[in-house]
């Protein structure tokens, strides 16, 4: 009985997937997909190195200062840093001194409330406090810019596909959409002409619907002035702040690499003592 | 730790050597018997041998993994780093007037900034050190130059209960400093414990002036 | 336990006596993991992952109690508690990770230990109520983790309650007031985050509770092994401790090195980023995929395209998408009919040859197929496939086991276990 049952509800599941496969192909053939302008002019994220790459790599402080300048008076202007606090940039190789002064001088002030008369007010931040937000609330934001959100970046290069690369490329992705052409050499508004990027957004490849509403931010070599003499291309500029997010988004990988190490060093020798156990053991015994 | 390591290696011993003796052995039941004797006495006699030194190292290996990993599983239950963080505060005394003290929260705990009068800083002074549950002197408690300024934290020694007497109107006590109503503890004027239960002055935190008018707590 | 040679516990010293006469929980452990208890000598590594499970599902609750010290069920806070955490809290990007990860390799491990089972027939008598056991512990396991991924509130979190209570209301009539029912609104909210966490918290306690009952229910015949011949004399087995102990020593060396390289190096692997992304009720993310353990069921779900209804009348009698729903769930409630689909009195798929090649060919590529189309979005080719792979899933459990079993010729099994071991016939003593 068991087994006529499961035959009929095998026979009704496939036989409704066969259906349905018949259903997919004639569809297919009768109205073929139509190919996106995504899909055809996305690109991936170029190719970019980091110190912090890979099983052994640590973070350069330089780059990572150099970064929370960039990110500082460039990005900080509509980008919030929700989860970052001032106290975090002793990571990145700075003083209590200087920490506190980086907190002090930070252009937005934090929100807060006046002691004598309990107005809304804003006061210098101390190291405890998070990176202050450029705007008070989403409306704000958005009032601020065009309707478009600026996403928080404490979390960007771990919420994005590809990382810190995507960063990178999307900082320096921005192209003139007039006569741009792809790898294959088809000229994107030739083959969709209905795709031209409409006022107010901006033509990046790297970006998912390929219009972005941010602006191009880093236009020009030169645009932060580094203090420790390195020259500020704008490539250097995209690939210190990328660094830079990393961290903001994973503070903690030196730890998790070299805690990582310990254990697996452990293991390895657990291991070997365990399998040199085991054969002991089952030395008298075939199997 | 070493308790489990030891059951667990010289459990392994003698079971070893039983299953060895039985697959010998034509009658399983008699041979266990014999096994489970012979194997423990060999245990005891023969010392550590190559095999039961792997197998105490592998367990050993285990117990100090399974340590290892509790100690983070332990350590996150201390205060994190954003704790930490408000572990130091600065207050600006500006506004206190002499006889005024005003309540504070440092590491979530209350602190009272009193601005001593000359009168109370007399009478602080004028007590016999030698006659105090907790002996200690006014300028054991403040800053020198600053003797004025007593900043106590506002826990009460004896069970934690918050002392009255730092906002205005509030019963200061028989000693004129601060008075706990949970259990009736009388601190004096440099806030030190005169009649009650609690065992000890109210307790200094560290601090220090970082300038004239502000101070550091912590 | 099992068998008339089964070593039997004997108390050392007074304390361990005064103990085995009043609780005799030490006798129990004895029997039940130690040497108390005869296991075939021929078990070979699949058979490790039974307890590596357990192991698996220790991590889960260890890492998890410690979590939820610092995680807040709020729909404003929990995503920052656990950024928290990962950020603040002393060896808290550690204690996340591995939780995270852990799940991942609980799922590995268990679909290890299934396929087993699985492969060498297991599930067949007398071991069938080890085997529902099993089943009950994967639901219970499929609830857990989803539940789990919501919490951290992210994008996937969100979209995904969104998604999986959306399957309810393909039921007819009572879907939509079962949705809010589940949820405790219309769409996921602070009622639906809050009792997620509890269920999250109270589930894990129910799976161990359930491990027992299979951990017992194993006992009453004991194990099965590879050539799937019962145990017919004490020579067939070695107690469990310490050849057994010993080799699970090992593979609990080689699964932590692998779970240890993931965690520790590439934490983020297994999951999506848009869960970094807050949750945000009014824009889904472009392309939402479950977990990967949960990808083959997504792809079935997905598969099914054409209503099923009375051909040239437009009469419905199954939508779509509630036969995609019955689908999912039919492709693991089949599971649980499995013991009787499949009649064949062989246990190993090593002695049937028919069995083998729809095994190898069939199945195992359908499901590989189906993890990878889940995850995929839907064009074409992704759907075909899916739907392809799908169908053989249900024919393979449903139509082509029960047949087989009633056509194939197995191979010629070994008379014993020790023979299959040694080469050699029993001795006519034993």
């Amino acid at each position: 009985m068991v087994r006529l049952i499961a035959f009929l509800v095998g026979l009704f599941f496939s036989g409704m997937l066969l259906l349905g496969l018949g259903d997919t192909v004639i569809t297919a053939i009768k109205e073929p997909a139509v190919p996106s302008v995504e899909a055809e002019f996305h690109e991936e994220p170029l190719p970019v190195t980091f110190a912090h790459d890979g099983p052994l790599g640590k973070y350069d402080r330089g780059q990572l200062q150099r970064g929370l300048k960039v990110y500082s008076e460039v990005c900080a202007a509509c980008h919030s840093l929700k989860l970052v606090a001032f106290r975090d940039f002793a990571a990145l190789g700075y003083s209590e001194e200087q920490v506190k002064a980086l907190a002090k001088a930070w252009k937005t002030e934090v929100p807060s409330i006046n002691p004598e008369t309990g107005e809304p007010a804003t006061r210098p931040a101390i190291p405890a406090d998070k990176i202050p937000s450029p705007f008070a609330n989403e409306v704000a934001a958005r009032a601020a810019n065009n309707n478009a959100l600026p996403p928080d970046l404490s979390l960007i290069t771990k919420a994005r596909e590809g990382g810190p690369a995507y960063v990178y490329s999307l900082l320096l992705g921005y192209r003139d959409q007039a006569g741009y052409k792809n790898e294959d050499g088809k000229e994107l508004l030739k083959e969709f002409p209905e795709a031209a990027t409409p006022a107010g957004l901006h033509f990046n490849p790297w970006f998912a619907n390929l219009n972005i509403a941010m602006a191009a931010p880093i236009v020009s070599d030169d645009q932060v002035t580094y203090d420790d003499g390195t020259k500020a291309t704008k490539a250097q500029m995209a690939e210190d702040v990328s660094a830079f997010l990393t961290w903001a988004a994973e503070p903690k990988m030196e730890n998790r690499k070299s805690a990582g190490w310990a254990a697996l060093g452990f293991l390895l020798v657990f291991t070997v003592l365990a399998w040199m156990s085991y054969k002991t053991i089952w030395a008298d015994k075939k199997h | 730790m070493s308790t489990v390591k030891k059951t667990k290696s010289t459990a392994k011993k003698p079971a070893v050597k039983k299953a060895a003796v039985k697959k010998a052995a034509a009658a399983p039941v008699a041979a266990q018997v014999t096994a489970s004797d012979n194997g423990h006495h060999g245990a005891e006699g023969s010392g550590v041998r190559r095999r039961d030194f792997i197998h105490i190292a592998a367990v050993s290996f285990a117990g100090v993994g399974a340590a290892a990993v509790a100690m983070p599983l332990v350590s996150q239950m201390s205060a994190s780093a954003d704790v930490l963080a408000l572990a130091s505060i600065e207050v600006d005394v500006a506004a206190i007037q002499p006889g005024q003290a005003i309540k504070t929260s440092w590491r979530k705990q209350p602190v009272f900034i009193r601005n001593l009068t000359p009168a109370e800083i007399e009478e602080a002074n004028k007590v016999d050190v030698g006659s105090l549950r907790d002996p200690q002197t006014l300028a054991d408690r403040t800053k020198p130059g600053k003797e004025n300024w007593l900043i106590t934290l506002g826990v009460c020694t004896h069970l934690g209960c918050v002392p009255l007497g730092a906002a205005a109107g509030e019963v200061k006590g028989e000693y004129g400093g601060y008075f706990c109503p949970c259990h009736g503890s009388h601190y004096d004027t440099a806030a030190r414990i005169r009649k009650g239960p609690a065992p000890l002055n109210l307790a200094v935190p560290e601090f220090a002036f970082i300038s004239d008018t502000v101070v550091k707590i912590g | 336990m099992s068998f008339p040679w089964a070593q039997e516990y004997k108390p050392q010293g007074t304390v361990s006596k005064w103990v085995d006469e009043r609780l005799p929980l030490p006798r129990l452990v004895y029997n039940a993991v130690g040497a108390g208890y005869p296991v075939p000598r021929n078990l070979n590594y699949f058979w490790n992952f039974g307890v590596l499970a357990g192991v698996a599902l220790v991590i889960q609750i260890v890492t998890g109690i410690v979590l939820a010290m610092h995680y807040y069920a709020s729909v404003d806070g929990a995503f920052n508690s656990v950024e928290h955490i990962m950020r603040d809290v002393n060896s808290g990007w550690f204690v996340r990770y591995a939780h995270m990860n852990g799940a991942s390799f609980f799922f590995i491990v268990v679909y290890i230990h299934i396929f087993r089972g699985l492969f060498y027939g297991s599930y067949k008598a007398p071991r069938e109520m080890i085997w529902l056991l099993g089943v009950t512990i994967f639901l219970l396991m499929m609830a857990t983790a989803f539940m789990g991924y919501v919490l951290p509130w992210g994008q996937m979190s969100f979209w995904g309650a969104q998604v999986i209570t959306g399957f309810f209301s393909a039921i007819p009539l009572v879907g939509e007031p079962l949705r809010q029912l589940l949820l405790g609104g219309f769409a996921p909210d602070q009622a639906a985050l809050n009792r997620f966490f509890s269920l999250h918290y109270l589930l894990p306690f129910v799976i161990a509770g359930v491990i027992i009952l299979h951990i017992w229910a194993l006992h009453i015949p004991g194990s099965s092994n590879p050539t799937g011949v019962s145990v017919k004399s004490e020579q067939d087995t070695v107690p469990f401790h310490p050849y057994y102990t010993a080799k699970d020593g090992f593979g609990l060396g080689i699964f932590l090195i692998f779970f240890v390289a993931v965690t520790f190096f590439a934490p983020n692997m297994l999951g999506h980023p848009d869960n970094y992304i807050p949750a945000n009720p009014l824009s889904t993310p472009a392309h939402i995929v479950p977990e990967w353990y949960f990808l083959p069921f997504y792809a079935i779900l997905k598969a099914f395209t054409v209503d099923f209804g009375i051909p040239f009348t437009g009469i419905i009698l199954i939508p779509a998408k509630l036969m995609g729903v019955l689908a999912m769930f039919g492709s693991i409630l089949l599971l649980f009919f499995l013991p009787w689909l499949d009649t064949s009195p062989v246990r190993s798929g090593h002695y049937r040859p028919l069995f083998r090649k729809f095994f190898w060919y069939g199945l195992i590529p359908c499901i590989v197929i189906l993890t990878y189309c889940g995850g995929k979005p839907p064009y074409t080719q992704w759907v075909v496939l899916s739907q392809i792979a799908a169908a053989y899933y249900f024919a393979h459990f449903l139509i082509i086991l029960p047949i087989v079993s009633r056509i194939e010729r197995p191979l010629p099994l070994p008379n014993s276990i020790t023979e299959a071991v040694t080469g050699k016939p029993l001795p006519a003593a034993a």
